[in-house]
């Protein structure tokens, strides 16, 4: 860098000869190198301005650009390297009370066709049809040679299956991923597992769907991933429904009865260990519901559930509970049971003639609807609905199935003093055996209400008073006496205490206009063991007979009894009840203040 | 002293680089790993559930009886009933081993005074 001097000799000897001030020049020069000073730093200042303008332009464009790019693309999961393992089923799995799986799923695959890049249409139909014998050859060739640019063939394939349609190899028959539904155990629970088929359909993928049962109540937390695939745990236990499954199917066919239905209650609990409905299906291959006729016919019809029944004498137990612990009465009360007893046009008849009175236990254990109806009279209409009530015996069960919301009681439109009388007796009030056995349940189980459920629990429930222990009590022991010396006498299991009540009532014309003469709905209601009840049981049988001692039978005590007792036979050992010699009952001494 | 800084300055940013660069690729390298973990474990789940479908499917109420009754000769299985149960004092006590007559009994010993 050249510098100029401030004050060059030649100008000042110039200016001296002239005799101007030397140090005007000087300032002059001072003042020009100020000036080419600040035009360099002006220019540079710029300079920087510039690159630093570009450099905050570029990065806002990027910034921009960025988020221009983020808002235009797709939104993609983010990276879950560290999220852990979250590859599960669509659908959760089904156990029974013990781990055993009820429904699981199989991933297998659906087929589709798309015709128009299909080489050899006739061909590929033929194959076809010989894979598989339940599609028409016919039928096949008119779709892939139609309009259709897209056809589903099979919705689930087995791997030979798969095999086989891919030996064809036709490029137009296409495979698409499924996630089916299986149940491995077949028919067993069939009618509490329900089914379910595919719902909304993809060629990758396709939606598994509840139709019926548990599958379509818990629908939403089967499929929530939330639960990250944790099974849905129920209170049935696998063996003992398969058990009771098998005897209650020996015992249908035995005494010719079209359909029964068995439930097994834990009463402290509420759990439903095993509920057996007959006739029944293959959930792996529902059948379609019936389109016409009886719904009950169908063997999807859940009989322990939706099936409403007058379940006949069983109900005067709750009679007698309710008297009993209203302090009317006590167990040894006489009551007047000359009959018929007439009310109105009504006659209300014993099926044998018992004498002129009868105490309150005898009247229970010989099954009198006299002697009932009598101590319904002194109950009247308002106190017994609210008991039935308290009992739940008036509104749809709370269990967890779609189809308990069917199983609506039926109650007589005018709660009269007649209703209130053959109530007492079960007749003019329809329930389901599930009601029964959520009754009985809060009867013998101490005296509080309990609410089935198909879901394990950890504990006893907490329900309502009903009725008073010592009531309670009373009534194990009045349906113990049943099974010892009364209609129930082949309901007698060594071991187990079995205490019960049989019902027998006929069934209504389904057209209205009375009842059958011949056909009956056959119930009984067993708790074992009566000392300390564990386990209610309800056996019904629909139009039972035997022909028994050279006459036809239908009446409980001959049908549904032996059947529940073979049950009980095999259950309780499974249900891990030991066989106890039953606590003698008190001696004749009784305890008197002097 | 200033240029030292440079230098100095100039070699770590070169250092980072690298060693971001290097992070960079083993990151990739760990995603990917766990990519094809996370494959390999739905592999592996779904043929567990193919497994455990099979176990239930072969243990099905069914078909237990079904072969229990078809090796009722070999087995002799029967359906569990109440008077299976025992109690403890239905057991007899286990015979003691009698000692062999071979085997010396010591019978002799030294007697103690007494008092």
């Amino acid at each position: 860098m050249t510098r100029t001097p401030l004050r060059p000799l030649a100008r000042i000897l110039e200016a001296r000869q002239k005799g101007e001030n030397p140090d005007a020049i000087e300032r002059e020069n001072i003042r020009l190198r100020h000036e080419e000073m600040r035009d360099k730093a002006r220019v540079r200042a710029e300079g920087r301005l510039l690159v630093l303008g570009v450099f905050f332009f570029c990065a806002f464009l990027l910034v921009g650009l960025r988020m221009t790019h983020l808002s235009g693309s797709a939104v993609a999961e983010p990276n879950n390297a560290y999220l852990g393992p979250s590859i599960t089923a669509q659908r959760a799995d089904i156990t029974d009370r013990n781990g055993r799986i009820l429904a699981t799923n199989l991933v297998t695959n659906s087929l589709y066709a798309q015709p128009p890049v299909m080489v050899d249409r006739v061909g590929a139909a033929k194959a076809l049809a010989a894979i598989f014998p339940d599609l028409e050859e016919d039928r096949l060739i008119e779709k892939f040679t139609g309009e259709r640019t897209f056809i589903w063939i099979k919705r689930k394939l087995s791997p030979e299956q798969m095999q086989a349609v891919h030996d064809i190899g036709e490029p137009g028959l296409l495979f698409g991923p499924r996630e089916m539904r299986l149940y491995p155990n077949g028919s067993v629970a069939a009618h509490v597992l329900g089914g379910a088929s595919f719902g909304r359909e993809d060629v990758h993928a396709a939606e598994v769907i509840g139709t019926a049962g548990v599958e379509k109540t818990f629908d939403e937390y089967l499929r929530d991933p939330a639960n990250n695939g944790a099974p849905l745990q129920l209170s049935l236990d696998l063996t003992i429904q398969a058990a009771a499954e098998q005897v209650l199917n020996g015992g249908m066919r035995l005494m010719k009865a079209k359909g029964a239905a068995a439930v097994l209650m834990d009463v402290h609990t509420g759990e439903i260990v095993s509920l057996v409905s007959l006739p029944d299906f293959d959930p792996n291959d529902r059948p379609r519901p019936l389109t016409e006729g009886v719904a009950s016919d169908s063997p999807l019809f859940n009989r322990a559930v939706q099936g409403v029944y007058e379940l006949g004498s069983t109900f005067k137990i709750f009679t007698a509970a309710q008297a009993l612990d209203a302090r009317l009465m006590n167990r040894e009360t006489m009551i007047d049971i000359r009959g018929p007893l007439r009310w109105g046009r009504f006659r209300i008849s014993d099926f044998h003639d018992y004498g002129a009175q009868l105490s309150v236990s005898d009247i229970i254990v010989r099954s009198s609807n006299i002697g009932t109806a009598r101590i319904a009279q002194q109950i009247g209409p308002a106190r017994q609905r609210t008991f039935l009530g308290s009992l739940g015996l008036l509104e749809p069960t709370p269990v967890e199935m779609v189809e308990a919301s069917g199983g609506r009681p039926l109650l007589p439109p005018n709660w009269s003093e007649l209703s209130a009388m053959t109530i007492s007796y079960g007749h003019g009030l329809s329930t389901s055996p599930m009601h029964l056995a959520a009754a009985y349940a809060s009867l013998l189980n101490g005296g509080t209400r309990v609410m089935p459920t198909l879901l394990r629990q950890n504990g006893p429930q907490q329900g309502d008073r009903v009725v008073s222990s010592e009531t309670s009590g009373i009534v194990r022991d009045l349906l113990r006496q049943v099974v010892v010396r009364g209609t129930a006498s082949f309901g007698e299991v060594p071991g187990y205490a079995v205490g019960g009540k049989t019902g027998t009532a006929d069934k209504p014309r389904e057209n209205g206009g009375g009842y059958y003469e011949d056909k009956v709905i056959a119930t009984f209601a067993s708790v074992f063991p009566a000392n300390d009840p564990k386990y209610v049981l309800i056996v019904t049988l629909d139009e039972p007979e035997v022909h028994t001692l050279g006459e036809m039978r239908r009446t409980a005590g001959w049908t549904a009894v032996p059947v529940a007792a073979e049950i009980i036979r095999r259950v309780a050992p499974l249900l891990g009840l030991r066989p106890q010699i039953e606590p003698s009952p008190a001696s004749g001494i009784t305890l008197t203040s002097n | 002293m200033r240029s030292f800084f440079y230098i100095l300055s100039a070699m770590a940013v070169m250092s980072l680089a690298y060693w971001a660069y290097q992070e960079n690729y083993k990151t990739q390298q760990a995603v990917g790993e766990v990519k094809r973990l996370h494959r390999q474990i739905g592999r592996e789940r779904e043929a567990l559930a193919v497994l455990n479908a099979e176990w239930a499917y072969l243990n099905r109420p069914d078909r237990l009886r079904e072969l229990a009754e078809i090796n009722f000769d070999r087995l002799g299985l029967l359906p569990f009933m109440p008077d299976q149960f025992g109690r403890v004092d239905q057991i007899a006590f286990p015979i003691e081993n009698l000692t062999s007559l071979s085997n010396s009994v010591d019978v002799a010993g030294e007697l103690e005074e007494r008092q």
